[in-house]
């Protein structure tokens, strides 16, 4: 499809070209990588059936999360998503923060994911054993390709939506396809080639295993909820937000759950607990030369599609903060061709660069899930508050979730449970998380918000609020 | 700069995505800076937030976010 130029009058808007794929290919894509690899490191803290019962937990935390936001973003369709939301139901302080929490979240992740590739392709150099002259093995160093996947994508990105997605959405779905052709390699329905009987040993640390397990189950669905990014690119939101987040999240069910099945019947747990690409070593288990290519591709393109999603949700988030002057209004513009927030994602690429560089991976993949946590525990009161203030009825909505206030109070629970997770392992890592947060929102009320415009950041024409606020 | 002819085959590539990734990323800051000095800030800034009427007339039947 091309992309039009046109300007109508005198404003710039960003481009509604997206479809119900592309949708799912934001969502989908930014998550898929972490059943590729990283959600294994929850059977190193409880053992398999403790990844399987995290893997399930999660699972319902982000079925709450992909509930509650579609029906909110169906409403409140505006780029910056979590942001939008926050700004017209909660208020601005709130809505800065989640904006954070959402730059931060996909940034970090978008570093994870160039950390990742660069050891990949590190490891294919390795592989190959390539010598000098003098019989000395070469090595292939990551830095450059680390700084190329960042440059490559954010240069995608600048250049348009339609083919970033596009993009997005071609290699998502080979990284899937891929993980289900190895799901029927493995013959389910027999016990020729999986071992559970013999691999899965319980909980060998016992219940607070299984807590500790929740900090990387996040991993299976981390970054679905960003599919309401694309709310002013998407050509008919009320309708295709909620469609594509609520596929995306029953698509990453069946890959997460498959994933769980395949690895825990073919490695021991000891081993796949600090395996670095378990899919790929299930396939190389199997010795097939066509499923370790397979697989060893899907690996490459949901790392790429990961951070290929972060670097568009990022930039959105920052650019709708930028827009409401927030942030300085300068980062809020729209490139006139490309329909881009081209200054957000030229903005952010030095940042991406820095972390994957310097950062080790623990702490980059720390960072953005309790970004995360974050945005999701926002999330519980934020529906509450929506529910109180505009009753069913009293809007249209384009979805409405089933069983309120059940997944909310699910959902604050879980997010409880997984903090207590992630201060069991990264204890400073929260605290000083929670104190540039605190700081942050120092800066912004007592200085920053001087500069909003106050009446012109609500933008939805709902009627007023009911009840006491 | 090195001496090209006593590279080895991976710090070739290497080389070569640093390059790559330096005409990108210079792609990018050129674009960026005659953007800027092309149009006014005005019009580059004059994006506002929530522009769901298209999607009513694009998908009437299912109606969403508001009236």
């Amino acid at each position: 499809m091309t992309q039009t130029t046109t300007i109508h009058g005198e404003k710039i808007s960003l481009l509604r070209v997206l479809g119900p794929g592309h949708v799912w290919a934001l969502g989908v894509g930014i998550v898929l990588v972490g059943e590729y690899m990283g959600w294994n490191f929850s059977v190193g803290k409880g053992g398999a059936m403790a990844a399987l019962i995290a893997c399930w937990v999660a699972g319902l935390l982000y079925t709450c999360v992909a509930m509650i936001d579609s029906e909110v973003t169906s409403t409140v369709a505006a780029a910056g998503g979590q942001y939008a939301q926050a700004k017209h139901i909660v208020g601005p302080l709130m809505a800065f923060n989640v904006g954070l929490f959402l730059v931060f979240a996909y940034t970090m992740l978008e570093a994870a994911n160039a950390i990742t590739l660069g050891y990949l392709i590190q490891t294919v150099g390795g592989m190959m054993g390539m010598t000098d002259a003098a019989g000395e093995a070469l090595v292939l160093h990551d830095k450059p390709f680390i700084v190329l996947t960042i440059m490559f994508l954010a240069w995608l990105n600048y250049r348009g939506v339609y083919a970033t997605l596009t993009f997005n959405l071609v290699i998502t779905a080979i990284a899937f396809l891929a993980i289900i052709i190895l799901f029927f390699a493995v013959k389910p329905w027999t016990t020729e080639v999986l071992q559970h009987e013999e691999l899965l040993t319980g909980l060998p640390y016992g219940w607070i295993g299984v807590i500790a397990a929740l900090h990387f189950g996040l991993w299976y669905y981390l970054g679905i909820e960003g599919t309401c990014q694309a709310a002013e690119e998407v050509r008919s939101p009320a309708r295709l937000l909620p469609l594509g987040t609520m596929t995306g999240i029953m698509t990453l069910l069946i890959a997460a759950t498959m994933t769980w099945f395949i690895c825990a019947g073919l490695m021991p747990w000891e081993y796949l607990g600090q395996a670095v690409t378990p899919l790929f070593d299930a396939a190389r288990l199997m010795d097939s030369m066509p499923l370790m290519v397979l697989l060893f591709i899907g690996t490459i393109f949901s790392t790429l599609a990961s951070a290929n999603g972060c670097i568009n949700d990022a930039s959105r988030a920052w650019f709708s903060m930028a827009r409401d002057r927030y942030l300085p209004q300068w980062f809020g513009a729209v490139h006139p061709k490309y329909r881009t927030p081209y200054r957000a994602i030229v903005f952010l690429v030095p940042v991406a660069v820095l972390f994957a560089y310097y950062a080790p991976l623990d702490q980059v993949i720390t960072f953005s899930i309790l970004s995360g946590l974050l945005g999701y525990t926002f999330m519980t009161f934020n529906v509450v508050m929506f529910r109180r203030k505009w009753p069913l009825g009293s809007i249209d909505r384009g979805y409405v979730h089933p069983m309120h206030p059940l997944p909310a109070l699910v959902l604050l629970l879980l997010c409880s449970a997984t903090y207590f997770a992630v201060f069991l392992g990264y204890g400073t890592q929260l605290m000083a998380m929670m104190l540039f947060f605190i700081i942050a929102s120092l800066w912004f009320h007592f200085h920053r918000y001087r500069y909003v415009r106050r009446g012109d950041q609500f933008s939805m024409p709902w009627p007023r609020p009911q009840g006491d606020y | 700069m090195p001496d090209i002819s006593t590279l080895n085959n991976y710090q070739l590539i290497e080389y070569g995505a640093w390059g790559l990734s330096l005409l990108l990323g210079l792609w990018m800051l050129f674009d960026t800076l005659k953007t800027n000095m092309t149009y006014s800030e005005d019009l580059l800034t004059s994006s506002r937030e929530g522009e769901i009427d298209d999607a009513l007339v694009i998908d009437p039947p299912h109606q969403g976010g508001h009236r």
